[in-house]
């Protein structure tokens, strides 16, 4: 088991590693920073003076393992467009984008897996089907479209939600919360839906397949067969099954949702990371562009690693060490 | 016997409604299995051996379903029972044992838990007490240290410990009938005549009634005190196993032996049955066995097999074998 953790370690720092090639070479290809930092009226002693400041006259190896250096502590210099550093305005806009992520990622988990084993377990039911049919709306509308609906029913139409914006913000050091408020919490509810829909109704197809899968399985029938109550061979015998395999894909989905907010955030101007990368690219603005890559895939990658440990956790028949022999 | 059977099927027929017309996997059944008797169900694959066994622990598979008949347990007419009063007569008085012990055990489960739940789920004793007989149902089917394995994995156990496990928790609520559909058929062959003599160990100490399904004549050979030969739905011929091995009235049966090979018959010249049992959508005129029956004459062709009732109560068929040396025997 160490050996696979060890394995696992390994290839994310590559997947990092990689990432972080890309990250270095938008400052290279995508504009010259030299441009980019030093205005119209410059000489060419200033030019020379900041390229030797910058390291650009050092080899390419050497300039990527200093850009690795500086990212791996969170520095990512000053953005083009505010003057701040990067790792300043990232850190303001984060909690934002985390409670966002972190109620979306919360309903597309619980409603995924509720809803999918309710689908499972009434496959023939009128309910379930009703439930399916709508999921296929949730999977095949884009995220824009739903949210700009739910913007026109909810804000427009009925005028219950807004359409925008966090609402009051609470400041506890150097987080920002909007969960203590009660504008706070009405602002979350339109964006969380859009952002979590999609990935619920994943969630929820994919638990229902895999379940109805296991409900066919000998070791169900033979729980019934034992005279196990419906209730125990559903939740104890079925449902961890169930997870198993799909604990990888939840992760997964539920680790993209950062990336996806990119969207949400766009529609309902919620101010956080993906806002502030949209509004990166349009200044071309390529520090804030690059730390906004670099974090993300360190979310993924970790979320990938920690699913991979849940995996140990569920099956037994991955803890290899632990078996006490007995062929 | 005069007591009344653990077990008593009567005129048991199922049917599936298909898109292409109504099967009949089980044709007018009738049997009785007694306390601690085994009762083997012999046939070629799709024989509706399995289906039997379903139908009689009432887990046949939508859309199938007993259209007539009756399944007495004891005198309790178990195929009118539904829902949650079938659930609680299965595990506690009738247990089933499948075929592969690699599938038949919820993987993420210990196996002290899944004996656990069994047992609490039927008896009334306390979780020390269900732990307790976990364990002796464990030491009953000879799995060693069992008050250590208590704790393991399906996996951490070999195919034939597995399949122990699986007797175990299927006599554990301590049933009268235990249905065990191919319980070896799926293990190593050393392995297999361990299992059986365990079932026949289990059947002697317990007084349990065993339905022991089977497509191996040699099973049937070593373990069952009467069997029941099955083809195409039907039954085909039914009587204590001696006789019936020794003296095949029907001619299937007859067939099923010259192609199985037995320890007490030394060398003989093995010899299958030509053709294949028809698809239940297409059963042939007749007797359904007549097109690979050697003896089919006129009548078996053009009318169907006489049902077991209408014979000698011994075997469905127009012209039986061997009946000369019951003649004998009698005289
Ligand atoms: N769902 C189904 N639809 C149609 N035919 C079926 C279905 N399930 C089983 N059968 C048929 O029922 C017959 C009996 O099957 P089974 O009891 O499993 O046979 P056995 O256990 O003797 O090998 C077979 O011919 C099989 O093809
Ligand atoms: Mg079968």
């Amino acid at each position: 088991m160490l050996a696979y953790i060890i394995r696992r370690v390994g290839q994310s720092v590559l997947v990092l590693l990689v990432v972080g090639l890309v990250a270095f070479a938008m400052f290279h290809f995508v504009g010259d920073p030299i441009d980019n930092m030093l205005g119209q009226e410059r000489t060419q002693a200033d030019i020379e003076r900041l390229r030797v400041q910058l390291g650009l006259d050092k080899p390419f190896v050497v300039q990527y393992w200093r850009f690795l250096e500086q990212a791996a502590q969170g520095n990512f210099g000053l953005s083009y467009r505010q003057g701040r550093p990067v790792a300043e305005i990232m850190i303001e806009r984060l909690p934002a984008t985390l409670e966002l992520a972190f109620v979306s990622g919360l309903m597309a988990l619980v409603g995924g897996i509720a809803l999918g084993i309710f689908t499972a377990i009434n496959r023939r039911g009128v309910s379930a089907n009703v439930v399916m049919t709508a999921s296929l709306i949730g999977v095949s509308l884009p995220t824009f479209l739903i949210g700009i609906l739910l913007i026109y029913v909810f804000s427009v139409e009925l005028g219950w939600l807004p359409s925008f914006g966090r609402g009051e913000v609470t400041r506890i050091g150097g987080w920002t919360t909007g969960f203590l408020t009660e504008s706070g919490l009405k602002a979350l509810i339109l964006p969380a839906v859009t952002l979590g829909l999609y990935q619920m109704t994943l969630i929820m197809r994919l638990v229902r397949t895999e379940m109805l899968e296991v409900l066919r399985m000998d070791y169900i029938r033979f729980a019934r067969a034992r005279g196990i109550r419906e209730k125990s061979i559903n939740f104890r015998h079925a449902l961890k099954n169930t997870l198993v395999p799909v604990v990888t894909v939840m992760g997964l989905q539920v680790g993209s949702i950062i990336a996806f907010a990119i969207i949400t955030e766009t529609v309902f101007q919620w101010p956080g990371v993906g806002l502030l990368f949209i509004n990166a690219i349009q200044f071309v603005d390529i520090p804030v562009m690059a730390a906004y890559l670099m974090m993300i895939s360190v979310m993924f990658v970790g979320i990938n690693l920690i699913v991979d440990m849940l995996y140990f956790a569920i099956d037994p028949r991955l803890r290899a060490d632990r078996t006490t022999g007995g062929h | 016997m005069t007591d009344t059977p653990v077990l008593s099927v009567r005129d048991l027929t199922v049917e599936i409604p298909t898109r292409h017309g109504v099967l009949r996997p089980v044709d007018d059944m009738s049997f009785d299995i007694h306390a601690g008797e085994i009762m083997g169900v012999v046939g070629e694959s799709g024989a509706g051996k399995s289906m039997t066994g379903n139908a009689v622990i009432g887990l046949l598979d939508p859309p199938a379903r007993i259209v007539s008949g009756e399944v007495l347990l004891s005198g309790t007419p178990v195929h009118k029972l539904k829902g949650d009063a079938l659930r609680r007569l299965r595990g506690k008085r009738m247990g089933m044992i499948f075929q592969d012990p690699q599938t038949s055990l919820n993987p993420l489960l210990t196996v002290g838990d899944q004996l656990s739940e069994t047992i609490l789920e039927h008896l009334n004793v306390t979780q020390q007490e269900a732990r307790k007989r976990a364990i002796a149902a464990l030491e009953e089917v000879g799995i060693p240290a069992a008050r250590q394995r208590i704790g393991s994995y399906p996996h951490e156990f070999s195919g034939g410990m597995r399949q122990r496990v699986v007797i175990a928790l299927a006599l554990c609520a301590e049933p009268d009938l235990v249905i065990a559909d191919e319980p070896t058929t799926a293990l190593d062959v050393s392995v297999q005549a361990q299992i059986i003599a365990l079932l026949k160990r289990l059947c002697r100490d317990r007084g349990v009634a065993v339905m022991l399904v089977t497509h191996d004549m040699g099973v049937i050979a070593e373990a069952a005190d009467r069997v029941a030969v099955m083809y195409a739905g039907r039954m085909a011929e039914l009587g204590p196993v001696r006789e019936v091995l020794t003296n095949a009235r029907h001619p299937y049966t007859a067939g099923l032996m010259e192609s199985t090979p037995l320890a007490s018959q030394g060398r003989k010249r093995l010899r299958q049955i030509p053709g294949a049992m028809p698809r239940l959508g297409a059963l042939p005129g007749g007797c359904a066995f007549s097109p690979r029956c050697d003896y089919a004459q006129d009548r078996c062709r053009q009318e169907p097999g006489p049902t077991l009732k209408r014979c000698d109560g011994r075997a469905a068929c127009w012209f039986p074998l061997n009946t000369a040396a019951k003649e004998e025997a009698k005289a």
